[in-house]
């Protein structure tokens, strides 16, 4: 498998003294999924937003697909971001429009400034935003504003947003954070099939340790801004919990999550 | 300790309503306005308003008058506003932080409407009338340039508050400028903006009676005139006539607010 | 665990089921009675917009001259202000008049509009009593400010007793409006706690409906106090009743003094601004303690 996605030195500060991420390395292989854990505010978030430049990053690499992401002009930018799909805690849809709508939304990146605006999309990508309704179990709310859905469903409709921008890579910032366990367990479980069926290499956020230990194929611990762990979930000790969220609660969580791994 | 928070918390009350009072003594004495006069005069003016404000037979001929005012009136109302608005969102997105174009843009546009926001209109219409006379454009853009102001900090917030999110989304998955703004915040900050398109109609119409006081035109010049020449009959038509008309508007603006929120 | 409750619930009356084969068009945006409505609205202010423009009489002015000389005269006002019929101090004097009249407004209003707003309240009051108040309210709310006080002005005289009682009017209007809003929106859980308790009617908007949207209160009433300076403003222009006002009708309409009227402005200006500032800190403070 070659690799994806990699990041080299990257560091992030907010003003002068608030450091959100330092000197952070890691790769993404092709087709992987890899889960992203901590605690809160440790500096996830800014480090899944770096990858696509939703947020700056001050320094360092970020080399998707062979392109230097950090170096890139605004138009080369949005091209690439047409690759990588994201998808978000709260959704983020619009919610007055219809879930096909949304859906659609993701083709807006490789539509000329008209038609986007005017939301002109082709019988084909329609026919895709339908097919990928379907496999998500959304073929029943295709005419359905967003706000009328479940949380899951929209979540749903988040996945088929960034599915239908035949991305290469998905970002996943916290996707299960509000949803309820059944909900959540339907997310997770899309996510994986994507990873594992389409081959599209998938990134995702989560603070529950149990979540990723279950569906990871490797695991990158995040504390104050710096990676503290780097490898797949067998080699995740009650220590390096603890390293990465901080003393008892180590004890705590991994336990907690043993009985829902199993 | 619970007694501490009790006991400070008596003091910040008390501190409060010494500065209030304080505070109102001191107005009191600044605009000689004169408590005893304010209270005798509440009475003094229902029975006024009974004897002497109501229409009798004489105000009704001069309706049709008066509705050819309140007509002017009510079309420059809503023209101000609805020009007003587009600018206004033009210059929210320049202004708003999810979709500004570049700070230094934001901090313009942001200034441009703060100082239209805070010239009365009254003040913009004695602007105003050194340059278009007694005329209903001096109206208008007494009432565009405080629409203008107004709308724009309203969009603004609007526009941060409903489309942050799934512009956000939109800018991940690599659309253009145009795209997002017409695929996402106008769509999902339309609910809003029209409702508060309609709320300043509704002010526009009110203001609109000091407006034509001011500059004489619409209905405001109707009432002041019937006014000062002592014909309260016929001025007591005018304030009903303005009464139903901005009753009709809410009863309207508050079914296309049920309908789209 | 692990049962797809969202599948479950699919709702059986969507009849927009889709045929992928199907080689008809696909429908992207559905029918919904609230676009339709947005549309129409907007359809219908250009509309009447255009009729205006159409409809204006242009006979006595020309709207090319007019917006050139009045970018002119806002040049001559803002960039030449000079003080002539008055001084820095009497300025100064005059603003803190039209100030009082807004915190005097304001205070009886929010005073009144208290009481009256626990009545107006559906949840705090009976069915009745609560439409009666709000539809009197909108009344008294429809009227314009600058027409209340010149019918207080018949009874009282041209003067701040006029102005002030005439402003309170309309600003009651609004407070009720704003306040009861607020008390609808408190928790019924609340209240049925403090009934179940046996606590007395006063004793329920005492210990619980003011502390629990004290924010509400302090931040409309901060609003109103914005807007009645620029009333106060309007109605020492319009309708006699003093302060800075006043002395802007008379550079404008009696001296036609253009410098003058640009300090005027200036002193308003920074007040209004001030005061948009305090309001928007008093806001964000309050949603950050809340």
């Amino acid at each position: 498998m070659t690799t994806l996605l990699q990041l080299n030195h990257v560091s992030k500060h907010y003003g002068n003294d608030t450091k959100a991420l330092s000197d952070v390395n890691f790769s993404v292989k092709e087709g992987e999924f890899v889960s992203i854990i901590g605690p809160s505010g440790a500096g996830k978030s800014t480090l899944l937003r770096c990858i696509n430049r939703m947020v700056d990053a001050n320094s360092g690499e970020i080399i998707f697909d062979n392109v230097d992401i950090a170096g890139l002009g605004k138009k080369d930018l949005k091209k690439a971001r047409t690759k990588i799909g994201m998808i978000f805690q709260h959704y983020n849809l619009v919610n007055r429009l219809s879930v096909i709508e949304n859906v659609l939304h993701g083709r807006l990146g490789f539509k000329s400034t008209l038609a986007g605006a005017l939301g002109l999309y082709t019988e084909e990508e329609k026919r895709q935003a339908l097919q990928i309704l379907g496999v998500l179990g959304l073929q029943e709310q295709i005419y359905k504003r967003s706000d009328q859905l479940s949380g899951g469903q929209k979540q749903r409709v988040g996945i088929a947003r960034a599915l239908i921008q035949n991305p290469k890579m998905l970002l996943c910032d916290e996707p299960i954070a509000s949803l309820d366990p059944n909900a959540s367990k339907i997310i997770m479980d899309h996510l994986k099939n994507i990873s594992a069926s389409m081959g599209i290499t998938v990134l995702v956020n989560l603070h529950q340790v149990e979540v990723a230990l279950k569906y990871s194929d490797r695991i990158i611990g995040v504390n104050k801004g710096s990676l503290i762990f780097d490898g797949p979930p067998n080699e995740i000790t009650a220590e390096i919990i603890e390293a990465i969220y901080g003393s008892e609660a180590g004890d705590l969580m991994f336990d907690l999550g043993g009985q829902y791994a199993g | 300790m619970q007694a501490d928070v009790f006991v400070k918390k008596r003091w910040n009350s008390f501190i409060f309503l010494l500065i209030l009072l304080v505070v109102t003594f001191v107005s009191i004495v600044i605009t000689e306005f004169n408590m005893a006069k304010g209270l005798a005069s509440l009475p003094k003016a229902l029975q006024w308003g009974f004897t002497n404000f109501y229409p009798d037979e004489m105000a009704l001929t001069k309706l049709p008058d008066i509705l050819n005012k309140l007509r002017e009136t009510v079309l420059i109302s809503v023209a101000a506003t609805t020009v007003g608005a587009i600018f206004a969102f033009l210059f929210a997105l320049f202004g708003s932080r999810t979709t500004k174009v570049n700070g230094v843009l934001s901090k313009v546009s942001r200034g441009i409407a703060t100082i239209f926001r805070n010239i009365d209109i009254s003040a913009w219409s004695m602007i105003l009338l050194f340059s278009f006379g007694q005329s209903a454009l001096t109206g208008y853009f007494a009432l565009f340039f405080g629409s203008f102001g107004f709308l724009t900090r309203a969009f603004i917030e609007t526009i941060d508050e409903v489309s942050s999110s799934s512009v956000e989304a939109l800018q991940a998955t690599g659309a253009g400028y145009f795209s997002i703004i017409f695929q996402s915040v106008i769509p999902s900050g339309i609910p809003q903006m029209i409702s508060w398109i309609l709320f300043m109609i509704e002010t526009n119409i009110r203001s609109a009676t000091l407006v034509g006081i001011l500059t004489g035109t619409g209905i405001g010049f109707a009432f002041d005139l019937y006014y000062k020449s002592l014909n309260y009959h016929t001025a007591s038509l005018v304030v009903i006539v303005i009464v139903i008309t901005i009753l009709t508007i809410e009863y309207i603006s508050n079914y296309v607010r049920r309908v789209i929120l | 665990m692990g049962v797809d409750q969202s599948v479950k619930t699919v709702s059986a009356d969507s009849i927009n089921s889709f045929h992928l084969n199907e080689k008809k068009r696909i429908k992207v945006k559905p029918f919904n009675k609230a676009s339709l409505i947005i549309q129409l609205t907007i359809i219908s202010l250009v509309l009447v917009t255009i009729y205006t423009f159409i409809s204006f009489d242009y006979s006595d002015i020309n709207l090319f001259e007019g917006i050139i000389s009045t970018f002119q005269n806002v040049k001559i006002m803002f960039l030449e202000p000079h003080f002539k019929h008055f001084s820095f101090v009497t300025a100064l004097y005059q603003v803190m008049i039209t100030l009082g009249l807004a915190f005097l407004t304001t205070l009886f209003g929010a005073l009144i509009a208290l009481f009256l707003g626990f009545f107006a309240a559906r949840n705090l009051s009976s069915k009745p009593v609560s439409a009666a108040i709000k539809g009197f309210v909108a009344v008294i709310r429809s009227v314009p400010t600058v027409l209340w006080v010149l019918i207080f002005a018949v009874a009282a005289g041209l003067g701040s007793v006029a102005a002030v009682i005439g402003m309170t009017f309309h600003t009651v209007g609004y407070l009720i409006k704003a306040y009861s809003e607020s008390f609808e929106e408190l928790d019924e859980g609340v209240i049925e706690a403090l009934k179940a308790s046996g606590a007395n009617w006063w004793q329920i908007i005492f210990q619980a409906v003011i502390p629990s949207s004290m924010t509400y209160i302090i931040s409309w009433t901060f609003l109103r106090f914005e807007v009645n300076f620029a009333v106060a403003v309007a109605m020492g222009a319009a309708a006699g009743a003093g302060g800075i006002g006043f002395d802007m009708f008379m550079a404008s309409g009696f001296y036609f003094d253009l410098r003058e009227v640009g300090v005027i402005t200036y002193f308003v200006l920074a007040f209004a601004i001030a005061l948009e500032l305090i309001a928007t800190k008093v806001k964000t403070n309050l949603k950050t303690s809340a």
